[in-house]
């Protein structure tokens, strides 16, 4: 297999953990009530968890020095290949909420498929985090479906989070050369296959929520091209801060 | 956030064989959210195998003011322990 393509394929996979952990992890302490606060953290934990995997992994891959901080906190913003979609910032509670919803959706799918890759060490990762996924969706359901079916205002705002997350969705399922190399060789997931499932479930659950599915055909893209939204930049001057103020500190 | 949600008790336990414990209480809008916080805060480090949570207006206590009358006329009747038999050596932990 193809070092280049395998090692682009964990990133990509990463980068969506990594970064939408510290999207939700800038709400430490700022969440609407105590619980609710460790429920978000919880997750973004989870997501660091799973991302350190990893890039355990592409370290080992690429050697040479590389660890999973050199590759997590070292890189430059374009080198970041996460979707558009997790980069988004915590407008509100309900546009948090709703960007969880439609990342877990697919992440929960994706998995699921990654979980049969003939890359052992993909397939493990994805074993592991599937359960923990499964109750990031479940969560993020339900917080959908209470602001989408509760007051007028929760209502409104949740209609708004969704539309205007919308036109992030469809990268998710866009495929990348080394997507397309990895499908070939068994090992990755081929998301094209996941979109009729995702677009299913999602309104599904907006139904549920009463809230619209969003017609607009109108789709961004970029970030698995490491082309990104104003707010990534903003994000990782937080992110690496410590690393590149103290290069190799640990504690 | 002007009202606040309603006060739940959680009881979680943490071994199969063992009872539900009081682990505390926390604040959810209804008993699903109750169930899901619970867990997120007093199961995350690996503490528990079931939980239960209740509306803690649904639990009915004693009055501390009738301490006296209730627990104190059991204070000087130490024959209602069984304390007065010699135990052969044999059986272990009374």
């Amino acid at each position: 297999m193809n070092k280049e393509h395998l090692y682009k394929y964990i990133l990509g996979i990463a980068d969506n953990s990594l970064i939408l952990g510290q999207r939700l992890g800038e709400l430490c302490g700022h969440g609407p009530n105590l619980e609710t606060d460790i429920a978000g953290t919880n997750i973004s934990l989870d997501l660091f968890g799973q991302s350190r995997s990893y890039y355990q992994y592409a370290a080992k891959l690429i050697g040479n020095g590389a660890t999973e901080d050199s590759i997590a906190m070292l890189r430059n913003e374009r080198e970041y290949i996460n979707v558009l979609l997790v980069e988004q910032p915590n407008t509100d509670f309900a546009y948090t909420m709703a960007r969880q919803f439609l990342f877990d959706v697919y992440h929960l799918l994706m998995l699921q498929e990654l979980q049969k890759s003939h890359d052992v060490t993909l397939a493990a990762i994805a074993n592991k985090s599937i359960k923990e996924v499964s109750y990031h969706l479940r969560f993020s359901s339900d917080w959908v479906k209470r602001l989408g079916d509760g007051t007028e205002e929760s209502h409104q705002k949740m209609q708004d989070a969704i539309d205007g997350l919308w036109t992030y969705t469809d990268e998710l399922f866009h495929q990348t050369d080394a997507d397309k190399a990895m499908v070939a060789e068994g090992a990755g997931v081929d998301v094209k296959e996941l979109k009729d499932s995702y677009y299913s479930k999602v309104t599904k659950v907006l139904a549920e929520a009463t809230l619209e599915t969003p017609e607009s055909k109108w789709f961004q893209k970029g970030g698995k091209n490491g082309v990104h939204t104003e707010h990534l930049g903003y994000l990782l001057s937080d992110l690496q801060y410590m690393q590149r103020t103290f290069p190799n500190m640990e504690w | 956030m002007k009202k606040n949600w309603p006060l739940w008790e959680v009881f979680v336990r943490s071994k199969n064989g063992l009872e539900h414990r009081h682990f505390g209480s926390l604040h959810a809008a209804d008993a699903d959210m109750a169930l899901e916080n619970a867990r997120d805060v007093y199961t995350r480090r690996n503490e528990g195998v079931s939980i239960w949570v209740v509306e803690s207006k649904d639990i009915t206590a004693s009055n501390p003011e009738h301490n006296g009358e209730l627990f104190e006329p059991a204070q000087d009747k130490v024959y209602r322990h069984p304390t007065f038999y010699d135990l052969p050596d044999e059986v272990k932990y009374m």
